[in-house]
């Protein structure tokens, strides 16, 4: 026996809240993967620590999603359908967060990436006119600092070590760079946050996340590569072709056992 | 005459029903911390009567993450059920989030005596120490580690040496990281203040 998926509503603020949660909730997912498996204890920790948090927001961000249905005429869902009963169109997470975990170079650089995009966007959630949005803001910001500044500690240190990890962190950055473009590609769904004062457009982050990464990157000696006209489409729920794995993955349990609880 | 009186009498008795739950929750302990009581914690935001009879108790996470709030909660409906002040329910809030400012004074010494050194005073507002995780607008200077300045001096709660280090930025739960006593030789955990 399976369980059916539930419908999303097409609502933008649910779009808007669904995009901030799936990418939290994916790249846990993610960084989860490392348990057991990273190069030294202390980062096995820190790596499912992190991924510790990141679950955390997810929750708190899909469960007020799912209420947010019900108050715009949908049906309300719990976070854990959200979580686990979804199909991958539905799923609203940045395409760079399901990208395959690579070696811990490549891990380092999204860590940074997205703790340095987390940490700006918290910031100014905390002013958002959704009381809990606001609220859940002002928790996640210190956590993102956090990670932001673990993560950039390893980047200077992979960058600034051996011919080896300064390799590695180059060609993670080759990899993943054109990805990037997509954390502040602005459509109606950021129209829509910012005319209600829900959050800002993510297009309103780009200068904040340079002013942060660029000065990173120079000081770990790493070359970006020239802008291109791709653009990755996750958080319009046109996913890469590694998310039905992901997805696979993560919610057997409730697909084949559906409602069991621990 | 009666309607203020009668208001009077029940405010009397919700009062003292707050004042025994309040007390109750003092022997509520932290599962990872299990020198502090929530109260402690400072995780406890509020108590108060519901029009519909028990309690109403609202409680802060501690990391958006935690994995002990939800036995923290049950934790709480438990106590204070038996203590005969039920039906209990359980909030959430999130804001104003929580701070290790909130943990109290005798608190900090209770960690210290249990081996864990107590995250600094006043974290939450100005400086403290590198691994702070604060949300506040300090621009961040990223060095490499070798050149960084030393780690603001934590007292080893073992032997009170200041000559400590920080082995990693993450413990063995998520509001601690994990440091080392140079002078005495001895791992100990620090409570990370935000």
């Amino acid at each position: 026996m399976t369980t059916a998926s539930i419908d999303v509503a097409r609502d933008p603020s649910v779009q808007y809240l669904l995009r901030i949660g799936d990418t939290c909730l994916i790249q846990a997912q993610r960084l989860a993967e490392w348990c057991g498996h990273a190069p030294v204890l202390e980062e096995d920790i820190a790596l499912t620590n992190i991924a510790l948090d990141l679950v955390g927001q997810a929750r708190a961000v899909l469960a007020r999603a799912g209420r947010l249905e019900g108050e715009r005429g949908g049906v309300p869902h719990d976070e854990d359908q959200l979580a686990f009963l979804r199909d991958e169109r539905d799923f609203l997470n940045l395409t760079l967060v399901e990208l395959p975990r690579g070696d811990f170079a490549a891990t380092v650089l999204r860590n940074a990436a997205l703790a340095t995009f987390f940490k700006l966007l918290w910031q100014r959630l905390e002013s958002s006119t959704d009381a809990e949005l606001a609220g859940i803001a002002g928790k996640a910001v210190k956590e993102a600092r956090y990670h932001q500044q673990h993560a950039a500690d390893w980047l200077l240190r992979l960058g600034g070590g051996t011919d080896e990890s300064h390799r590695r962190l180059q060609s993670a950055v080759d990899h993943l760079w054109p990805y990037m473009a997509e954390l502040f590609d602005t459509d109606p769904v950021d129209e829509a946050a910012a005319a209600s004062g829900l959050g800002p457009r993510w297009a309103e982050l780009e200068a904040g996340w340079h002013a942060e990464m660029d000065p990173l990157l120079d000081e770990a000696g790493v070359a970006r590569p020239a802008p291109r006209a791709f653009r990755s489409t996750g958080k319009r729920g046109v996913h890469s072709e590694h998310m039905g794995y992901i997805l696979a993955e993560m919610q057997t349990l409730q697909r084949s056992y559906p409602g069991g609880v621990w | 005459m009666t309607s203020a009186a009668v208001r009077t009498a029940f405010s009397a008795h919700d009062d003292a029903r707050v004042a025994r739950a309040w007390s109750a929750l003092q022997d509520v302990l932290d599962p990872e911390v299990p020198v502090l009581s929530v109260c402690d914690l400072g995780i406890v935001r509020e108590v108060r009567p519901r029009a519909e009879g028990g309690l109403a108790v609202v409680l802060t996470p501690t990391y958006s993450g935690c994995p002990a709030t939800e036995v923290i909660a049950d934790s709480v409906r438990t106590a204070l059920e038996d203590a005969g002040l039920g039906p209990i329910s359980i909030e959430t809030r999130f804001a104003p989030a929580w701070t290790t400012d909130w943990i109290s004074v005798e608190a900090r010494e209770k960690l210290r005596a249990y081996g864990i050194a107590p995250p600094a005073a006043g974290a939450n507002a100005a400086s403290g120490h590198s691994d702070a995780s604060r949300g506040d607008a300090v621009p961040l200077r990223f060095v490499p580690r070798r050149i960084s300045p030393p780690e603001p001096a934590l007292a080893c709660p073992r032997c009170e040496s200041d000559d400590t280090e920080r082995l990693s930025a993450f413990g063995s739960t998520a509001c601690k990281a994990l440091w080392r006593c140079r002078a005495c030789g001895e791992p100990f955990e620090h409570f990370k203040p935000i």
